[in-house]
């Protein structure tokens, strides 16, 4: 099968050269000079600028699962009705690990979607990597500065960014708000006391935050977003990039602020674990429970990302007036304009024939970012082109709003874009400690910091 | 099949017969190929007869292992001495003995193996003695399928499934709200109202962990030592028992001198299945709260951390760990083989 | 214990013999303690599986707050664990049928692989050939995961060492085959020991026997002595199915991206979803994927008779 796809590449290649042409040409119109490319009419017209590779297959693998998966397959049906292009998708949990594999082994599939720039930039290392084609660094003009920057390595663009989920979220229950008087808060100030007082309210296992940072093999990483939206709304965008770059350290006196930050919301006896017990309990608890306690008036809030909506029990009503709802953390520092922390994937291509490169450039349009919105609820796309009204989803809608802000200060996931040894090792490992075994800032931080990759 | 419409079930039962069909057609083209070859080498006589028939049926085993473990060892050895960080890293270059110096100076990585080491000594005594023990008391018995069954149960199941099925037993909820793990339930019934939090509680995690380990392989050295047992000559229990041996003299002059060797093979298969499996650690704990060891370590450092050299450092560290052993094993046999 | 001498219950016209024997010894020594010991062992082997079998039964949200024995104070029945397994994603059919597809040959395979090297070991002495066989034993240390590259690559590009050609790309990836040769490749050290060390210990009259008969090395092999080591080829067969069957590392790394082909195990992690979402599928789907390794023990357990190593005993 691969050795046949293999043919079919080369092949195609003189037909690639053509199609790069007409995109790059504009209009996606009939006028192709090329006799092999189709003309495709009706509803078909619009893949126009797709077109010529009917019959080829192109494999994806990613880390989306089902049911998401089934979503993403079902948003590009149309397009490989029309343009004869086959996408294979194939997902797996253990993704950052298979991936490396497969590409070292000579085995890589036509394109990856990275979730993390850190994996990216060890892809491009390897020289494994193809440059994308004209038309979809054409459309990363869609995207912010920001968005482009973690689809790149060294200044060069490689990769267009495919979904976004908002961090910067906390859940609650309205109906329990309303009941108690509490108002969602708008600073960080206002926060803190509102913790306090419903600290004062509640009894027993009862508290105002829950939390749960188990998570498998990936056990520690809810924590390591507290503590990036701390240090992204007190110390600002700057930073956070110098923080990933590690020019500023987890020893350096901005992050021990931050932690110390964290230590007085997420590590406090008397706010946390409600519903589930003491502090230590965020570490044995998944991150898929953490947030099942509002429902039952045992928590009060849970900071976790809008992908969180999945994890509620069928029949839970989402929104201002339903059962649960999310509202924007505020950022501590008043200094910093709308941080938004956030996270996404990377379409990212190990092969350059013609029918890759037209899904490549498809993925990266508006068009197909309107057609998964328009499939299932529960997928934000940070593309500035896509169509706003066709969001129904209540915390798509507040994601999106955020995510597509160009005045927020957007950064990506830290511990997605630090080296690996740090950001799903040391780092995750270090949290589980600072909130299992009761460890100090400080040696967490020093923990690591000696983990950072020396050469 | 561009699109994602469900296939008709036709269809689908059409593929499963079609992939049935391929593996029927690989098997029977192996088979076939042997025959043909055996056929061929058969007709062979005289001086090469012997060589010939060693190449081919040596052959293919020397083949495959050098592909699959040889080559790959000498790999993974070579890369040890590098400062290779990710796979298909291309600016790499020889550190010498850095990575060996950082594993034994580390103080995390000093604590993982002197876990394993634990583990290396408790898991296979115990799995072996249980299963020693069960296949004792059921070579005795007329009716033992279904605790033959039962014990042999575990050994079956996925190390993932074992990770599932082992955090209905090892939850921790608080002791104020409905317990969902049996140990804590069973601890707050006798008495116990504040039983820890077992999985993050070093150093028993730890040994909670063994547990699960020991419930897998026990089944596996029952059956292998069951049958042992089963072919000792019944008139050789018969006459021990008529000179007067009984119970645990009978078991410890007849029975367990005539099943050394499956002991020792069983012993050694425990022990390195021990080294090599990462999996619960990995699913439990992922390592966390001072439960890591040598092989999860090693596979994090590979796959997940980006650390390729420091994890083949491991690996031969490993590798080194069951030399013993296999030393030990090899005497043994080599003693064994004089005899014969 | 309250035994009876053997002595006692000889059969005054014959010596009991064969089954009749083996049964009034094995009677002889069973005692109501020992019974005890082995049903409480049972017992205890059983219970955390019980757990997973009866939330595999309870719904998601009573799974995940009260413990399983609650079920036999207030039962509550959900099959929908079951129907998501069974009905999502086109179903279970078809990856039960891709495990069979990938266990099968990868347990005949090195079968005879095994047994043709074992048979080589014992029976073909030549120089070097005890290296060998324990070069061999002491590979079973090489951790699997080494080995996914340096096998990728082969079968991607084939063997090259120092650039040159050694064998050439097997045009294997993405087939079945090359999980069935992963798999005999990494069973091999065990397969080959425990094999050689039954097909050793086969009388060497029969052997001996057959070679005066002028049967060559290889017919020897295909007519003494495959079928005589039948009870420890079975034993390896289980243990290489039950393997092979819960593997999941090796069928992802080599396993074609297309999702028709997952065996049951990659189905299964996929089905616990994105960031395990719904672990509460992994009950039902555990228990289904348990069910055929489990058939295959129960049905080949009686040639456990004669059984693994048995060899290793004079008998």
């Amino acid at each position: 099968m691969k050795n046949h796809k293999r043919l079919l590449g080369i092949a195609a290649s003189g037909a690639a050269l053509a199609t790069v042409a007409a995109c790059s040409s504009g209009s996606g119109g009939g006028g192709s000079t090329a006799t092999n490319i189709p003309t495709l009419t009706g509803d078909c017209a619009k893949y126009q600028a797709y077109a010529g590779y009917s019959g080829k297959t192109v494999t994806l693998f990613g880390s989306i699962l089902s049911p998401e998966s089934d979503s993403l397959n079902s948003s590009w049906a149309d397009f490989s009705k029309c343009t004869g292009i086959t996408i294979q998708y194939s997902g797996s949990n253990t993704f950052e690990s298979d991936l490396p594999v497969k590409v070292n082994g000579g085995n890589a599939p036509d394109l990856a979607i990275i979730p993390q720039p850190g994996l990216l930039q060890q892809m491009v290392q390897t020289g494994a990597v193809k440059k994308p084609p004209a038309q979809t660094v054409k459309n990363e003009d869609n995207w912010s500065a920001a968005w482009k920057s973690y689809g790149s390595v060294n200044g060069t663009f490689y990769a267009a960014p495919m979904s976004a989920n908002m961090k910067t979220l906390v859940w609650y229950s309205p109906k329990f708000f309303q009941d108690h008087g509490y108002t969602v808060p708008t600073t960080w100030a206002d926060l803190m006391s509102l913790s306090a007082k419903m600290a004062k309210d509640m009894t027993g296992t009862s508290k105002p935050w829950c939390g749960g940072i188990g998570s498998g093999t990936a056990s520690g990483w809810p924590a390591t977003d507290w503590l990036e939206e701390i240090v992204l709304s007190s110390q600002g965008g700057q930073v956070y990039d110098d923080w990933i770059s590690h020019k500023v350290k987890f020893s350096d006196p901005q992050i021990q602020q931050a932690m110390q930050t964290v230590q007085g919301w997420m590590l406090n006896p008397a706010w946390v674990n409600g519903g589930y017990g003491g502090v230590k309990t965020i570490a044995t608890t998944t991150f898929q429970n953490a947030g099942l306690p509002i429902l039952k008036n045992q928590c009060g809030m849970l900071q976790q990302a809008s992908f969180y909506e999945a994890q509620w029990p069928k029949g839970t009503k989402v929104g201002p007036d339903g059962d649960v709802f999310a509202f924007y953390l505020p950022p501590v520092s008043s200094s910093v304009t709308t941080p938004v922390e956030g996270g996404g994937e990377f379409v990212t291509a190990f092969a350059d024939d013609g029918a890759t490169q037209a899904v490549q450039n498809y993925l990266s349009s508006p068009e197909w970012a309107d057609s998964r919105i328009k499939v299932a609820p529960g997928w934000v796309s940070a593309n500035e082109k896509v169509d706003q009204s066709l969001y129904t989803d209540p915390i798509d809608k507040l994601s999106a709003k955020y995510l597509a802000d160009p005045n927020a200060t957007f950064r990506f996931d830290a511990s997605d874009a630090m080296p690996a040894a740090v950001g799903s090792g040391a780092e995750w490992k270090a949290m589980v400690d600072w909130f299992g075994s009761g460890k100090s800032i400080k040696d967490v931080a020093a923990e690591i910091d000696a983990a950072w990759p020396t050469s | 099949m561009a699109t994602s419409t469900p296939l008709l079930a036709s269809s689908a039962l059409g593929q499963a017969a079609s992939t049935l069909l391929g593996v029927i057609e690989a098997i029977g083209g192996f088979i076939a190929i042997l025959l043909i070859v055996f056929f061929i080498a058969g007709r062979v006589t005289g001086r090469l007869q012997k060589p010939l028939a060693i190449l081919i049926t040596l052959g293919p085993a020397l083949l495959l292992v050098v592909i699959g473990l040889v080559i790959p060892a000498i790999e993974t050895i070579n890369l040890s001495f590098k400062n290779q960080q990710f796979l298909g890293q291309l600016d790499t270059k020889y550190v010498g003995f850095k990575n060996y110096t950082y594993a034994f100076g580390d103080s995390y990585t000093q604590h993982t193996i002197l876990r394993t080491l634990l583990w290396l000594l408790i898991v296979p005594a115990l799995s072996v003695g249980v299963g020693l023990l069960a296949s004792l008391l059921m070579d005795r018995m007329t009716h033992t399928g279904l605790p033959k069954t039962l014990i042999f149960l575990p050994t079956a199941i996925s190390f993932v499934g074992a990770a599932v099925i082992w955090s209905y037993v090892y939850n921790y909820v608080d002791p104020r709200n409905p317990q969902t793990g049996l140990l804590s339930e069973v601890a707050i019934k006798l008495g116990w109202h504040n039983p820890p939090n077992w999985l993050i509680t070093a150093p028993l995690n730890t040994f909670l962990e063994m547990v699960i380990m020991i419930w897998i392989q026990a089944g596996f050295a029952m059956v292998v030592l069951g049958a042992a047992l089963k072919s000792i000559p019944d008139e050789v229990i018969e006459s021990a028992r008529l000179d007067g041996a009984e119970g645990f003299k009978l078991f410890r002059t007849i029975q367990i001198p005539m099943i050394r060797n499956t002991l020792i093979v069983v012993i050694t298969t425990v022990m390195i299945t021990t080294l090599k499996v990462f999996d619960i650690v990995f699913t439990i704990n992922n390592g966390n709260f001072s439960t890591d060891v040598l092989a999860r370590q090693m596979y994090a450092d590979m796959f997940v951390t980006s650390q390729v050299s420091r994890g083949a450092a491991l690996a031969v560290i490993i590798f080194v760990c069951v030399i013993p052993i296999m030393y030990f094993n090899i005497r043994q046999l080599r003693s064994e083989r004089e005899i014969r | 214990m309250t035994t009876t001498p053997v002595a006692v219950t000889p059969a005054p016209q014959e010596p009991l013999k064969g089954q009749a024997a083996v049964k009034a010894v094995r009677k002889t020594f069973s005692s109501p303690l020992a019974s005890a010991i082995v049903a409480l062992i049972a017992a205890v082997w059983t219970i955390p599986t019980l757990g997973l079998f009866v939330n595999s039964f309870r719904s998601k949200t009573d799974g995940a707050t009260t413990g399983w024995w609650n079920f036999f104070i207030h039962p509550s029945f959900s099959l929908s664990g079951y129907h998501d397994v069974l009905f999502n994603e086109g179903g279970l059919i078809q990856p039960l049928i891709n495990s069979l597809a990938i266990t099968l040959p990868a347990t005949i395979i090195p079968i005879f692989i095994a047994s043709m090297a074992g048979y080589a070991l014992a029976w073909m002495p030549f120089r070097g050939s005890d290296v060998i066989f324990f070069t061999l034993f002491a590979l079973q240390v090489v951790p699997l995961q080494m080995a996914l590259v340096p096998l990728q690559k082969f079968y991607t590009h084939g063997l090259q060492l120092f650039g040159l050609t050694i064998i050439p790309s097997p045009h294997l990836n993405g087939s079945l085959a090359q999980i069935w040769l992963s798999h005999t490749m990494f069973s091999l050290p065990l397969a080959v020991f425990l094999l050689h060390n039954f097909i050793a210990q086969l009388p060497s009259s029969l052997i001996e026997a057959a070679r005066v008969d002028g049967a060559s090395y290889l017919r020897i092999f295909q007519s003494v002595v495959l079928p005589l080591s039948m009870p420890a080829i079975a034993s390896f067969a289980i243990f290489q199915f039950l393997w092979v069957w819960n593997d999941l590392l090796v069928a992802k790394t080599f396993g074609g991206s297309d999702p028709a082909t997952q065996p049951v195990t990659a189905r299964m992690a996929n089905l616990v979803g994105n960031f395990g979402a719904h672990l509460e599928l992994l009950a039902p789907a555990g228990f289904l994927t348990i069910v055929v390794p489990l058939i295959v023990f129960l049905a080949l357990q009686r040639y456990f008779v004669r059984g693994l190593l048995a060899g290793s005993v004079k008998g």
